[in-house]
């Protein structure tokens, strides 16, 4: 039988897989965004293994908004992203100084 | 433990496909082990007895955000070898740094803590017959609707936002300005010219 635990043990390794991520593609933002993407899919798993082990349809519910929201960050993210590229022809973040004070 | 030999399965490949991502030197690369990621996943889910959410990730999630993510990394015509200075720099800290969240959240969350209490209740949603659709529908349109409806509002300035951010105006298209065709005068348009009529040989 699966428990509890194991949910929650593997929504905190991808969970850390995705702040890994960060740290090591902090130069380019599409990995960004993927990571981020990891991250709210651990999110995910512990709102769906705490909902099945207590018996709770709520949690359930509250990833369908973060599903929603996830979706939404997204294709705004992958617009900027595509304007990014399209007046500084990269998307290297280390070159995004233009606001350097 | 047939089902547990299936979650480790499962969950093997979501970690393998998520470390794959990370790691990938190509976009396209990583975008396709993260299709591979949210499919694992959405076989977790199934196995939580979430079949909606399931199903709801492999359509909403691959079908359209990691079509819309292969869709800009292709389209984008990225020099990969600039974003990879650093990478050997930073391995060792991003491995310290999620190697520790992962052992502090591993002992607060482990085994040893959880077992008391949250697997009482143990049986789901399954001994009640109703169906997963069923049983969210139930409480989206009633409890939720208010945040329901902030969801659809999100939706739409998501979309108005991404138009607006990508739209731009080029000087050469030819496009309609209805107000110039309307407020045109006959003067603008037509010119009489005086002619004089061919004679007739």
């Amino acid at each position: 039988m699966v428990e509890l635990s194991d949910y929650l043990v593997l929504g905190a390794i991808l969970f850390g897989l995705g702040v890994a991520g960060i740290f090591l593609n902090r130069k380019n933002a599409i990995v960004l965004i993927m990571s981020i993407e990891l991250i709210l899919l651990a999110v995910n798993f512990n709102f769906i293994a705490f909902s099945h082990y207590l018996d709770d349809i709520a949690g359930q519910v509250f990833v369908f908004f973060i599903l929603t929201v996830a979706a939404a960050e997204s294709a705004i993210g992958l617009a900027i992203l595509v304007v990014l590229f399209r007046n500084r022809e990269t998307i290297n973040v280390g070159d995004l100084d233009s606001m350097k004070g | 433990m047939i089902e547990l030999i299936i979650f480790y399965v499962f969950a093997a490949v979501l970690l393998f496909s998520a470390t794959m991502v990370i790691t990938a030197r190509n976009p396209v690369h990583a975008a396709l082990f993260l299709v591979l990621t949210f499919f694992n996943s959405a076989a977790l889910w199934l196995m939580a007895e979430a079949e909606f959410l399931g199903i709801a990730l492999v359509l909403v999630y691959v079908g359209a955000v990691m079509v819309l993510f292969l869709f800009v990394v292709m389209m984008l015509d990225i020099n990969v070898a600039p974003l990879r200075e650093g990478f050997a720099r930073y391995l060792p800290l991003g491995i310290l740094v999620g190697v520790v969240m992962v052992a502090e959240m591993a002992l607060v969350v482990g085994a040893e803590q959880l077992d008391v209490g949250l697997t009482l209740t143990g049986g789901g949603a399954a001994d009640t017959g109703e169906s997963n659709t069923r049983l969210i529908g139930s409480v989206l349109y009633t409890v939720y609707v208010y945040p329901f409806e902030i969801a659809s509002l999100v939706l739409l300035v998501a979309i108005i936002a991404a138009i607006m951010l990508t739209l731009r105006r080029r000087p050469g298209t030819k496009h309609q300005d209805i107000s110039q065709q309307v407020r045109v005068r006959k003067a603008d348009r037509l010119r009489m010219v005086d002619l004089p009529s061919e004679r007739r040989e």
